[in-house]
This record gives structure tokens, C-alpha cells and sequence, in this order.
């Protein structure tokens, strides 16, 4: 459709809104608006973001195919509990202004979720919309018309008002998703905040993880611009635990609380034979050098190098997998095998990622697995040896037990190897802080309102959870805070 | 914060050594563990280097490097007063330190540096240390009179024989190894290949040998796993598992391997490096 039909089904439907005639087959009719995309041949040489964000026409027609649910069943799906529904009439009558309050009143990062957060299996896969058709993708796209909203404001964005001060501090220990939040909610209650982040950029994952072409870091500085705009301190190249531990920040240095948010961690490597030779990375270092160090400029300003690679293979199915791969193509591959050892259906990427990387070329090896890596006379990857498989009964995780096929071994040409199967939890705070009780995978151990064995230490995100993304990482940057501001009232 | 240069020195052609401010780390540090530092904020990358002192009172901490790529050179060309854009740590797990008996302690090169405070933590307890310094040549020496002061004996080697006893530190060292009673344990730093031919010369003494390892890293927290060396057929991070690892258990043949990954990249940035600086001295 032209931006003039466009218009004209707009007017149409919005008139009969107002004369009270417009019915839920009216709203049916709306076709689902498609994502802006930069071409996928022109992306595959550069990092610009992919996703280019809907026109204002299409965002008030798709707010327009959102049927007002009384139940408002997306909300359920949502961790931060977005008025869902609200926000996304105001876009419908063209009050982007109020629209963005409203997402604000629960949301810091409007920007960052309406991109990254994995909407089709939480507000999107309970829309009534969605199910009418009998397709999440036929829901309502609340995801992007979060993000519509966000970016219209970008620099424009007023910081969130701050209680009067009480004196109280509170140390975050991490600048991720979830200690972003923490450090707002926190800050807004008139608490005293600090954030501590280990590298010498604050953004965590957003800023070392997820690509530029998924996430621009604009919009992550921006985020960071705000928390300081708040009057929240941010110091980096301080490792909680090694730098200070959490006991002489809150018997020497006067922190009242602290939220641990420090993160997964840990790169999980498969235990097969050849995954230390020159060229296997974790999907961590592959993309922290590729993002944050900016190894994509190496010899044109960087100094971090990064493998010249030409053919790489990936293993793995979730998004970090799709971002490495991804980005090995922008780095100049010719070939790019993502192996994976289930099938498409059970990858816990996001569809929109998968179908992504599928146009940029990367190829799918389903039902495969590597069984080892074969090195050159110098200790360089030259192979992958891998499995075939097929899918057996369901596992405790539901999903169908990929079972190998025996003699079914053959090698794929390759000189990297990404392995981006998870991560464990890493380490520094159990070495450091044995005041903290942590489980069998050495994940922190907390009650319902996040709070650790330690008084007054909270903690959330992937370090509690292990790796998930970025929006449960948030639900708990909510509900600790919450925790701390009302450990922080009664003291 | 900014990490300026207190004092800087020059100890050999390509060995620098420099007191940087950086208060927390002076504090918390212990023997054994290492900084990341950069020296800018976007493009610079991010070196370990093992801390070779510490004054907490004057919050300085001594860094002891060699000139070997373009960021240990650029670091050699800064000056005093100059700042360190980002110096973080202490990380690593500190040495395991107890009265063992009688220690020796070989040092190859510049890692006499990161070995003194292990050394020097160790004679504290009451250890008997026994240190062997290993150099390319006279010209390379650091620390001497340092060692000198707190080994129970001290042996100085070089290849060539300009100083000290003409030999690699794995003579002295089985000699050592020989004795009656044996050493109780031995901690060797240095190049990779040093400490694996130190190891091969222990182990048939079933002398306890410990080794601190300088793998490449990015952030050095345990998240990007680039650091990770194989220690008895498993993978280890050396950032939050190590530095120090049984030498014994280490397959020292692949992470020499790994260390040469970026050789290419590495040399080309150096070279270009070098012919920017002669640039900077033309204009002068």
C-alpha cells in the first residue's frame, strides 16, 4: 500500500471510531505493518542497524489493530506490567508524547526493549490478535511501536524525577539491562546510587553483547546520559570483589544497600577435543571484540585484532549465536554455517533474528553437531567434524532429545569456530564474597523480593537467573529495587 | 578516574618500569595478581600486566613491562605526569602463600618482576627462598639487588654469559632440584617456554611447581573465556581460575599456540606504530 492509501484507511477507520461504529473485523482488515529493513545484501558490508523503525503512518495503523482487550492479556506477558493497551490508543490518536509517559511509568528503556525484548513469546504471544489468526507473527507489534515511541524522543527525553534526598546510599554493582534500572529506581526514591561497572564502558551486555546493527550504542549512551542526568554516579574499571568487596563497601565506604548485577559470565564450551586451538572463540570474546573493542576498525584505528575469517562455522541456536554469526558476515566471511543440533522450531532465538541471519546469507546446518575441531600443522582450526542427529522423545525441558546418529561423521571446511551454547556463572563474586550463598551452578541464591543471604544485598538478572535476555533481566531490576527502597524505609 | 604516572624509568633497551596512581588497587592487591590497563578510552586494547609493587599509603602501584607491540611501546613513550586512561584490577586470584620450607623462585626476564612480591610474601612466612634470575644477556637484568635482599641465595644466569653464570635457569635449577633435602616447592614466571622446560626439570624431582601465566585477554572477570589454557586436559580461564596453575598440569605447547593467534595482526599494528613515531620525529 502507498503512504496515500495508508492514510486514507487511517482517516477511514479513525472516523469510525469516532462516530462509534468501528467493530473488531474493521481492526482485523488492518494489515500487519512490516519493519523498515535495510536490504539484506547492503547490510551484510556494514553495522548500521537492520531494523529501521516504522513510519508514523504505520504505527498508528497498527495501533489501530489493537482490539483494546478489557482482559488486556499482553499485560500478563510483560515483566515490567506496561500498560499496554494505554499506551499504544495514545499512538493510535497521535499523542506520542503521552504514549511514552505511559510506557515510562514502568519502562526506563523504551528504547532498548522495544528492540531487543523478545515480544513474540511474551506480550505478543498472549495477543488476542495473534490468536484470531493463529499466528504470534499476525499480533499486534507492540515491541515496534514501543520503539516508535522511544526514538521519537531521543535527546528530547526529560530524566525521571528524583525524591528528595534520604541520605541512604546504594551501591549497583554492574550497568547492564538490570542495574540500569535498579540504579533508576533506586535513584528516583532520593536514595544515593552508584553504579560499578567492571569494563571501561558502562552499557554491559548491550554494550559488549549485542550488536550495533541490532542495538545501536547511541541509544545505550543515551540511557547511560539519563542515569547521570539523575545525579547517579558511574564508575568503571571497578571490580566489585577485587577492587573493593561488597562487605568494605558497606562497612567502610557507607553503602546502605547493594543490587548484584553482574551478569552471566563464564563462556560454556562443548568438552570436545580441539576447542583451544588457534581460531575457536566463546560467542562472548568473538562479539566483545567485535563490539566493544571495535575490532572491525582494527588497522584503521583499533588495536584489538579479531580472526580474518573466511569461512566460520557457529554453534549454537540462540540469539548470541545469530549475533556472532551475523556478525562474522559483516566482518568479511564468505561462509557462515550455523550448526545447530535440534531443529529450527526448538531454537530459542528469536524468530526476527533467525529469519535475519537466513537473508544475510549464514547457511542452517539443523540436526548437527560438532563431535571435534581439527587443527593444521599449527595448531589452526582447518575443520569441523560434526554428527547428524534426529529428534527422539521430549526432554524435561519439553523439548524433543536430539539423538545422534551413529557414523554419520563429516567435515565442514572452516578456519573459526564460535561456540555460543551459554554460559556458567561466573565466578568473582563467590570467590570474593563468602558471606553470599550461592546454588550448585554457582548461581546467587534469593527470596521472591531478590534479596541475597547477605543484609541488605539484593541481586537479579542472568547471575540469579543464568542467561536469559534482557527483559526478565529487568523484571528483577524492578523487583529488587523495589525490595531495597523498602529495606531502605524501615532502616 | 585517570591513572597518571608518578615516576617512569627506562631498566633495559626494551624493559620500562613505572609507579602509576591507582589508590583502590594499591590497597587491595596482593602477590600474584595482575591490572588491565588501556591506554585510551575507544580504540586502545586492553593488556594484563602483573603487578610488580605496591605503596597503599602514597596509592601508587608498579608496573614493570617489556616493549614487545604497539601498546607496551606507546606505554614506553609515555611520560611522567602523563595518564593511564583506564587501569582496572586487582584481578586474578592472589598467590597461595605458607611456610612450604625451602622455595626457589625462578625468574625469567621481566617476570622477576610479578615473582618479588611472591618472593618477597614468601620469605615473610619464614620460607627459605632460593631465586634463580634468568636474562637474555647483562643488558637485560632487573632487580638484582632487590632478590638479593630477601633470597637466602641468589643465582644469575644469561644465555651468553655477559653476567652471572653462563646457562639457562633449568641448570641451577635441578641442581637445585638435586639437593638433599629437595625443594619443597618451586614458583616459576616467565616466557612460556621457560616455564615449560622449568616444569620438565621439576618433575622428576616431584618438586610442586607453580607457574603464572600471561595469556591474552580482553576483559579479565571471566567473561570472554580468551584467556582459557588447557590444565589437565580441561579448560581453564587464567583470569579468575589463575594466573597461577599446577605447572605440571599445563599444556604449555597449545598456549604457546594460542599466544601467537594474533601474531600477524599484532606485528603489522607495532610496524605501523613505529612508522608513525618516526613521522612525530621528523616533524620535530
Amino acid at each position: 500500500m502507498t503512504n496515500e492509501d495508508n492514510a486514507k484507511l487511517l482517516e477511514e477507520l479513525l472516523n469510525k471510531q469516532q462516530a462509534g461504529e468501528l467493530r473488531p473485523k474493521d481492526r482485523f482488515a488492518v494489515p500487519a505493518q512490516a519493519m523498515p529493513e535495510q536490504d539484506a545484501t547492503a547490510r551484510r558490508r556494514n553495522v548500521s542497524e537492520v531494523a529501521q523503525g516504522y513510519t508514523e503512518m504505520q504505527a498508528r495503523l497498527e495501533a489501530m489493530r489493537c482490539l483494546q482487550c478489557k482482559t488486556a492479556p499482553c499485560v500478563k506477558g510483560c515483566p515490567v506490567q506496561i500498560r499496554i493497551r494505554n499506551f499504544i490508543t495514545a499512538i493510535a490518536e497521535g499523542d506520542y508524547q503521552k504514549s511514552l509517559s505511559i510506557i515510562k511509568e514502568n519502562s526506563l528503556l523504551p528504547a532498548v526493549c522495544g528492540r531487543v525484548c523478545p515480544q513474540e513469546v511474551q506480550c505478543q504471544e498472549t495477543c488476542t490478535v495473534g490468536l484470531k489468526f493463529k499466528d504470534v507473527s499476525q499480533a499486534v507489534s507492540i515491541g515496534r511501536l514501543e520503539r516508535f515511541v522511544a526514538d521519537l524522543e531521543k535527546n528530547g527525553g526529560a530524566a525521571p524525577t528524583v525524591a528528595p534526598a534520604t541520605g541512604k546510599k546504594v551501591a549497583i554493582i554492574g550497568s547492564g539491562p538490570g542495574g540500569i534500572v535498579a540504579a533508576a529506581d533506586t535513584r528516583r526514591a532520593g536514595h544515593d546510587v552508584t553504579v560499578f561497572e567492571a569494563f571501561h564502558k558502562p552499557g554491559g551486555v548491550m554494550v559488549y553483547g549485542i550488536p550495533e546493527f541490532r542495538l545501536p550504542k547511541a541509544i545505550v549512551q543515551e540511557e547511560i546520559d539519563t542515569l547521570e542526568q539523575m545525579g547517579v554516579q558511574i564508575v568503571t574499571n571497578f571490580i566489585v570483589g577485587r577492587t573493593r568487596t561488597i562487605d568494605q563497601l558497606m562497612n567502610e565506604d557507607g553503602f546502605d544497600a547493594v543490587y548484584i548485577g553482574v551478569g552471566a559470565g563464564l563462556p560454556s564450551f562443548m568438552g570436545i577435543a580441539g576447542e583451544s586451538l588457534v581460531g575457536v572463540y566463546s560467542a562472548n570474546e568473538y562479539l566483545t571484540r567485535a563490539n566493544l573493542m571495535k575490532a572491525y576498525d582494527f588497522g584503521s584505528g583499533a588495536d584489538t585484532p579479531i580472526a580474518a575469517s573466511k569461512r566460520v562455522a557457529v554453534v549454537g541456536g540462540g540469539n548470541v549465536a545469530m549475533d556472532a554469526a551475523r556478525t562474522a558476515v559483516r566482518l568479511g566471511a564468505e561462509k557462515v554455517y550455523l550448526i545447530y543440533r535440534r531443529t529450527e522450531k526448538e531454537m530459542p532465538a528469536r524468530v526476527e533474528e533467525v529469519h535475519h541471519a537466513k537473508e544475510e546469507g549464514i547457511e542452517f546446518h539443523l540436526l548437527q553437531s560438532p563431535k571435534r575441531i581439527l587443527g593444521d600443522e599449527d595448531d589452526r582450526v582447518k575443520a569441523i567434524e560434526c554428527l547428524r542427529f534426529e529428534l527422539g522423545e521430549p526432554d524435561d525441558s519439553g523439548r524433543r532429545r536430539p539423538v545422534a546418529i551413529e557414523g554419520s561423521e563429516f567435515e565442514i571446511d572452516v578456519d573459526t569456530v564460535i561456540i555460543s551454547i551459554g554460559n556458567h556463572a561466573n565466578p568473582l563474586m563467590r570467590q570474593t564474597t563468602p558471606e553470599l550463598d550461592f546454588n550448585k551452578w554457582g548461581n546467587i541464591v534469593v527470596d521472591d523480593n531478590c534479596k541475597t543471604s547477605m543484609e541488605g544485598v539484593y541481586a537479579g538478572g542472568d547471575i540469579v537467573l543464568g542467561a536469559a535476555t534482557v527483559i526478565p533481566a529487568r523484571g528483577q531490576g524492578r523487583i529488587a529495587p523495589a525490595g531495597i527502597n523498602d529495606y531502605l524505609a524501615d532502616k | 578516574m585517570s591513572h597518571k604516572i608518578v615516576r617512569k624509568r627506562q631498566l633495559g633497551e626494551n624493559v620500562f618500569w613505572a609507579q602509576v596512581e591507582a589508590p583502590l588497587i594499591a590497597q587491595a592487591r596482593k602477590p600474584g595478581q595482575f591490572i588491565i590497563l588501556s591506554i585510551d578510552n575507544d580504540y586502545s586494547e586492553r593488556i594484563p600486566l602483573t603487578i610488580a609493587g605496591a605503596d597503599p599509603a602514597q596509592g601508587v602501584i608498579e608496573l614493570i613491562w617489556q616493549r614487545v607491540g604497539k601498546t607496551t611501546a606507546e606505554l614506553a613513550n609515555m611520560n611522567e605526569g602523563d595518564a593511564i586512561a583506564n587501569v582496572s584490577g586487582p584481578l586474578g586470584m592472589p598467590t597461595h602463600i605458607e611456610n612450604f620450607g625451602t622455595v626457589v623462585c625462578v625468574g625469567g626476564g621481566i617476570g622477576g618482576a610479578p615473582l618479588l612480591p611472591i618472593a618477597t610474601a614468601l620469605k615473610e612466612v619464614g620460607n627459605k627462598v632460593l631465586t634463580i634470575l634468568g636474562f637474555r644477556s647483562k643488558d637485560l637484568l632487573i632487580l638484582e639487588e632487590e632478590f638479593a635482599a630477601i633470597s637466602d641465595e641468589l643465582i644469575v644466569t644469561t644465555d651468553d654469559g655477559s653476567y652471572g653464570r653462563k646457562a639457562l635457569v633449568t641448570e641451577p635449577l635441578k641442581e637445585i632440584c638435586q639437593r638433599d633435602p629437595k625443594p619443597d616447592k618451586a614458583f616459576v614466571i616467565g616466557p612460556t617456554i621457560m616455564m615449560k622446560f622449568c616444569c620438565e626439570t621439576t618433575r622428576p624431582f616431584e618438586v610442586p611447581t607453580e607457574v603464572s601465566l600471561n595469556t591474552i585477554m580482553i576483559d579479565g572477570t571471566g567473561m570472554c573465556g580468551g584467556c582459557r589454557v588447557e590444565v589437565g586436559g580441561r579448560p581453564k580461564f587464567v583470569c579468575v581460575d589463575g594466573p597461577e596453575f599446577d605447572g605440571h598440569e599445563v599444556n604449555f605447547d597449545l598456549m604457546m599456540k594460542r599466544m601467537t593467534a594474533y601474531k600477524h595482526q599484532e606485528t603489522t599494528a607495532y610496524d605501523d606504530y613505529r612508522k608513525h613515531e618516526c613521522r612525530i620525529g621528523l616533524d620535530e
